[in-house]
């Protein structure tokens, strides 16, 4: 059965990023077991399943953040998991954007710091970091919010800053492992509104790990990780 | 939820008596209300004027229920086609899905399968909800938000129901 959902544009062009056959054990607890998925430039992908079953570390392999004891990480048909931890660690910072459950924002920085980090990380000078990172104040509307700590933000205020900082370096995945978790429904809502529009206008690619139902449906298609492996009711047609 | 196609799936089995037809549909499917015998040898006329199933030859014995019904090639046909369909995502569907699940078991086909084909049909349902939510008025944003929070309901139903297949299947082979 083929129910293909997503935005034409995004299932005409290449793979992105994909998992092949990928195997990761945490000890002798195996989290992933031959896992295979492939996005393509352009999509929304969720990807659910119970608690346990490994989304989360699929997540991090795609991320370049855990290597897999087997098999493949490609980006852009490039294999990323045999770099070293610097060379990942860089491709982190330029290629990939993220979005956790929790804001994770830095309570030191101000609102307006934790979103310009990323271009500081990748060396940009701070007066040019600081104006790129305003302009997404005013786009996901939190503006007015820039000089406040973490401690003085709501959840879905704290959210959305966290949502910025992904976006700001235009990365060409944005990783988001349940972002909406920690926020009521309609927050959830808006949260997800503002990702979605936004990845589409810069044409982000994102992963989506959720075990919310509404949450996934705002991707382009869905699959589920059961078991440590990855199974699709909504395969892409092949090229044209 | 379907009396003709939950019985042929019960022939599919094996050929069955009427009496043997109520008792598994009532012990699985009709839990809150009972199938009477009427409707049972209605439905198998039916079935067998439409060429589904085969009445068997009238055994010897006492009673009315003295003839044996076997499943047709068309009656499988149509009995397949309706196992695999997702069934149209709306809500308090679990009645159909549940039978679907227990015939499934019941004749050794996936039931994950039949679980994972109705997850991506509801999904697929609650992106067209959800995007429809992107552009229309307040008004039909509640109504999607109704439609939305039901499927999700389902949905984990259906999750629910997917852990807990092991257990079902031993229950049904028992």
């Amino acid at each position: 059965m083929s129910l293909v959902t997503g935005p034409v544009d995004a299932r005409r062009t290449n793979t992105l990023i994909e998992a092949r056959d990928v195997e990761y054990n945490f000890g002798a607890t195996p989290a992933l077991r031959g896992a295979n998925v492939s996005i393509r430039a352009g999509e929304i992908l969720a990807v659910m399943g119970p608690s346990g079953s490994g989304k989360s570390t699929l997540l991090h392999c795609l991320a370049g953040i855990l290597v897999p004891q087997h098999g493949e990480i490609l980006l852009s048909g490039q294999r990323i998991d045999t770099y070293p931890e610097n060379k990942r660690s860089e491709l982190r910072r330029n290629a990939f954007g993220f979005v956790f459950q929790f804001g994770q924002l830095v309570p030191e920085l101000t609102a307006e710091e934790n979103v310009a980090l990323p271009l500081l990380l990748d060396g940009l000078r701070r007066n040019e970091a600081l104006g790129r990172a305003r302009e997404w104040f005013q786009r996901l509307g939190i503006d007015g919010l820039e000089g406040r700590r973490s401690g003085e933000l709501s959840g879905g205020q704290a959210q959305r800053v966290a949502l910025a900082r992904g976006l700001v370096a235009h990365p060409k995945v944005l990783f988001a492992d349940e972002p909406t978790g920690s926020l009521d429904t309609l927050t959830g809502e808006l949260v997800m509104e503002l990702l979605v529009t936004a990845a589409r206008e810069d044409g982000t690619t994102v992963v989506l790990v959720t075990h919310e139902p509404r949450v996934a449906a705002y991707a382009d298609r869905e699959v589920v990780v059961r078991d440590g492996h990855v199974s699709s009711l909504t395969d892409d047609p092949p090229d044209p | 939820m379907s009396v003709p196609l939950t019985l042929l799936g019960l022939l599919e089995r094996e050929p069955s008596h009427g009496y043997d037809l109520k008792r598994d549909y009532d012990t699985f499917f009709g839990r809150s209300k009972p199938l009477p015998f009427g409707q049972v040898y209605a439905t198998l006329a039916r079935l067998s004027r439409d060429g589904k199933v085969l009445p068997g030859d009238t055994e010897p014995g006492d009673g009315p229920d003295r003839k044996r019904y076997s499943i047709t090639p068309n009656g499988k046909q149509e009995f397949e086609a309706w196992l695999g369909e997702p069934i149209e995502p709306e809500p308090h569907l679990q009645t159909v899905l549940f039978a679907k699940v227990v015939l499934a078991l019941m004749l050794g086909r996936s039931a994950q399968k039949y679980l994972d084909v109705q997850r991506a049909a509801h999904l697929q349902r609650m992106r067209q909800l959800t995007e429809k939510k992107r552009n229309d008025n307040l008004i039909d944003v509640l109504l999607a938000d109704h439609g939305l929070f039901h499927l999700e309901a389902d949905l984990r139903w259906i999750d629910m129901t997917a852990a807990r297949l092991p257990l079902l299947a031993e229950v049904v082979a028992s």
